[in-house]
């Protein structure tokens, strides 16, 4: 524990900077997967496309996307909003997935019923559908925000200061504590995301407050794609 | 012969499937168990084949205790016929029919003509046997389900609620072929279904049961009928308020035709005067209609 | 575009493929190590991962530890993860051993929750009444498992094994930042020299790998799915259906 004591500012610092490079990704994959779902549901072509796309965005490992993005968007590689453009690429395309399965789940009699009281569509769209939608995406978005914090520190190559300078400069020097103090930090603050995540998905739906799906630990959070439960559905042959 | 001797089943969160159940299913004939569900019907079933064990009590087949056999030669020797018919999807309909004889070691040429052969046996066109079950309607997966079931030419066939997911046409269908069958194989036939009407077509023995494995009369069809043990076993075939009675009825303008009436008066059908029904041929109360 | 033709042309000049160049050249001695590190550690990963997975699959055991595994795995950090690593064995071991046998452990590390949840899903995927059925046909658990199950979750299974093989090709990457071979030393070794040809032909070369590998899994994935089913097959989950996709990896590929 010497080394964490004697560096107290140093740590104290890079988490804060990492804390800071995590959240604009979060909440621009959260923001902009629900239009992009949205999207996706509304023909085979789009979605292919959103889909698709999303897949293979997140298939490019993350440093050669560090450095093809400055050629696109017109950043730095070394500029932090490349670093930040590109975790939200990755988070985008795991939640536009996650979006398009929750919003294609609600469809159906329930849309029907809203059309029918008289909601009109964007209405319909952010008072029913979204907010039914919401436990999917909160599972979706808790799997981003772990991803981005983790990915956070694979930014210390191209010169952004988090929690992944601790794991360099511990490298470099020998010190073993200042990688082992690195990854815990990095751990819990993915615990202490996922915990406000739950609280304000349970603010934010009273209404399953009694229902397993804000309560579930950190530990447990499903993947965002379809649970193989749900590939397995009555057997009934048709006659 | 099957023989149930103080059955009882406890689950592992404590309900009671089946208490003291003692019972003897004779060898050749088709015994139905029917009740609703929950009543520990297709429990009983089970046991036979030792995909649910007993908590207490024995199952002997042939005087055998079924607990002393190894379980999986005791499968391979007993059809079991289910709902979905269970087939496996990345078979063909002829790969599925062969399973168990392929399992049990016969060549695989060998299994694949028996299995032509089964699929004639319950009336399936041949030029079906190298499709997939997707491809094939929910009649034609079950006809495939009880080819496979005979395949090792067993004495016993276990059959839960097959013919419940197909539409009521196709049902009657299959129950004919299957009385057909009976005739032809004479198999031990241990049936489970809710539906009392499907009992009374396909038994030599109906068991009618309450919750818990309780029996509330056992018989041929015509004994229940004729005489049903309690108000509870009365309700469950509709004897209640008469409605398993039958009349003959005969109106002077009718040219010596004798009408067919239920207990209030209505009537079901014209009494064919040639001959008595056989099992397996049409109805001979042909569906009536109203009479000026 | 200048700068990525100017890469382009820095990938296609033939003198950087021939052999016996100065490192980080020439191009194919670093993708030929680049696939053995991740072919070595997928296989050690799959040979732990796939009994694991489907015995919890099968057993219906372990549930919980699978989801909690895969879960808590997605937060640690790659980068962390291998320089622990590295340095713990370099510790024990030698110079020249302590970066391949630390690093494989990492890959190894990291490519064992995807496989696992793959396997395990797959297994899950099929259909109860099926197993019931095979069981009471009188199949044994191991013919159950090997006749039935598997072949079943086969898209399932290869879809785990696909996002591990892309986790490790990622992690690869990074690691040559650590000493280690493969494509990463040509991005790293242009960022030491400053030489922008190098950096950004060497991102598209593991850009073109990721993505060439990827697509041969999935035509993979796509060739082991059941011919009994693929006739109804769409893009949602359907009744009786595994499910075709890949599970989520269980992180973005560093």
């Amino acid at each position: 524990m010497r080394w964490a004591t004697g560096n107290f500012d140093l740590i104290a610092e890079l988490t804060l900077n990492h804390v800071r490079l995590a959240i604009i990704p979060i909440i621009a994959s959260f923001v902009l997967s629900i239009p992009l779902g949205w999207l996706a549901n509304r023909s085979k072509v789009t979605r292919a496309i959103v889909i698709t796309g999303g897949s293979l965005l997140y298939t490019i490992p993350s440093l050669p996307l560090f450095v093809i993005l400055p050629l696109i968007i017109g950043t730095r590689v070394l500029d932090e909003t490349n670093l930040i453009v590109a975790l939200s690429i990755y988070g985008v395309a795991i939640m536009a997935r996650s979006a398009s399965d929750a919003l294609s789940s609600v469809a159906g009699p329930t849309v029907d019923a809203a059309d029918a009281i008289g909601f009109s569509p964007m209405s319909r769209f952010l008072r029913v559908e979204l907010p039914l939608a919401g436990p999917v995406l909160l599972a979706g978005i808790r799997v981003v925000s772990v991803s981005t914090i983790a990915l956070v520190s694979v930014g210390v190559i191209i010169g952004s200061a988090n929690l992944g300078y601790l794991f360099q400069n511990g490298k470099q020097r020998g010190i073993l504590e200042e990688v082992v103090v690195g990854i815990v930090i990095s751990l819990l603050l993915a615990l202490i995301f996922d915990l406000a995540l739950v609280a304000i998905g349970r603010l934010a739906m009273p209404w399953n407050a009694g229902s397993g799906a804000g309560r579930r630990l950190w530990l447990r959070v499903p993947a965002p794609t379809p649970e193989p439960a749900d590939a397995r559905a009555d057997t009934r042959s048709p006659a | 012969m099957i023989e149930f001797q103080s059955v009882t089943k406890r689950f592992p969160d404590g309900t009671v499937a089946v208490d003291d159940f003692s019972f003897t299913l004779p060898s050749r004939k088709t015994t139905v168990l029917v009740g609703s569900s929950g009543c520990g019907k297709t429990t009983l079933l089970r046991m036979i084949n030792r995909m649910v064990e007993p908590t207490s009590g024995q199952i002997l087949i042939d005087g055998v205790d079924v607990a002393t056999q190894d379980k999986v030669k005791l499968r391979r020797g007993i059809g079991y016929v289910l709902q979905a018919a269970g087939l496996l999807p990345h078979r063909t309909v002829l790969n599925n029919v062969a399973t168990v004889p392929i399992l049990t070691g016969v060549p695989k040429s060998e299994a694949r003509a028996q299995a032509l052969g089964l699929l004639d046996t319950v009336g399936l066109d041949r030029a079906l046997a190298d499709r997939y079950p997707r491809q094939l309607s929910g009649g034609q997966q079950q006809r495939v389900g009880v080819a496979r079931a005979l395949a090792s030419d067993p004495n016993i066939l276990l059959m839960d609620e097959p013919f419940g997911a197909v539409d009521p046409i196709v049902r009657a269908d299959l129950q004919l072929e299957l009385n057909r069958l009976q005739r032809d194989l004479g198999k031990t036939i241990v049936f489970v279904t809710h539906d009392i009407d499907e009992a009374f077509t396909l038994a030599d023995q109906v068991v009618i049961f309450k919750k818990g494995g309780v029996i509330a009369q056992s018989g041929t069809p015509a004994e229940i009928l004729a005489q049903p043990a309690d108000d509870f076993v009365a309700s469950f075939i509709g004897a209640d308020k008469g409605g398993r009675d039958l009349y003959l009825q005969q109106r002077p303008d009718d040219r010596g035709l004798t009408l067919v009436v239920d207990a209030r008066g209505r009537p079901v059908g014209i009494l064919d005067s040639d001959s008595h029904s056989d099992s397996d041929s049409d109805d001979d109360v042909a569906a009536g209609s109203a009479l000026p | 575009m200048n700068l990525l033709l100017e890469a382009l042309r820095w990938i296609v000049d033939p003198t950087h493929w021939t052999p016996g160049g100065q490192s980080p050249l020439p191009i194919q001695d670093r993708l030929a190590e680049h696939l053995a590190y991740t072919a070595v550690a997928v296989l050690i990963a799959a040979v732990i991962a796939l009994p694991l997975g489907f015995f919890i699959g099968h057993t219906g055991r372990g549930r919980q530890f699978v989801i909690g595994f895969t879960g808590s795995m997605r937060a640690l950090p790659t980068l962390g993860l291998l320089f622990f690593l590295l340095m713990v064995f370099g510790y024990v071991l030698s110079y020249d051993w302590a970066p391949i046998i630390g690093s494989t452990i990492a890959f190894v590390i990291l490519a064992i929750p995807s496989i696992l949840a793959g396997a395990y899903s797959g297994l899950e995927s099929v259909d109860r009444v099926t197993i019931d059925a095979a069981r009471a046909n009188g199949m044994t658990e191991w013919q159950i498992l090997s006749q039935v199950e598997i072949p079943l979750a086969l898209p399932l299974i290869v879809g785990g094994i696909r996002a591990a093989v892309l986790q490790v090709i990622a992690t690869v990457t990074i690691a040559s930042y650590a000493g280690l071979g493969g494509l990463g030393r040509i991005i790293t070794s242009g960022i030491g020299l400053n030489d922008y040809d190098l950096i950004l032909g060497g991102a598209l070369l593991v850009t073109a790998l990721a993505l060439g590998i990827d697509g041969i899994m999935a035509l993979l994935q796509r060739a082991t799915a059941t011919k009994g089913l693929t006739d109804l097959r769409v893009s949602e989950p359907q009744a009786n259906q595994p499910t075709p996709n890949q599970p989520t990896p269980s992180q973005p590929n560093i």
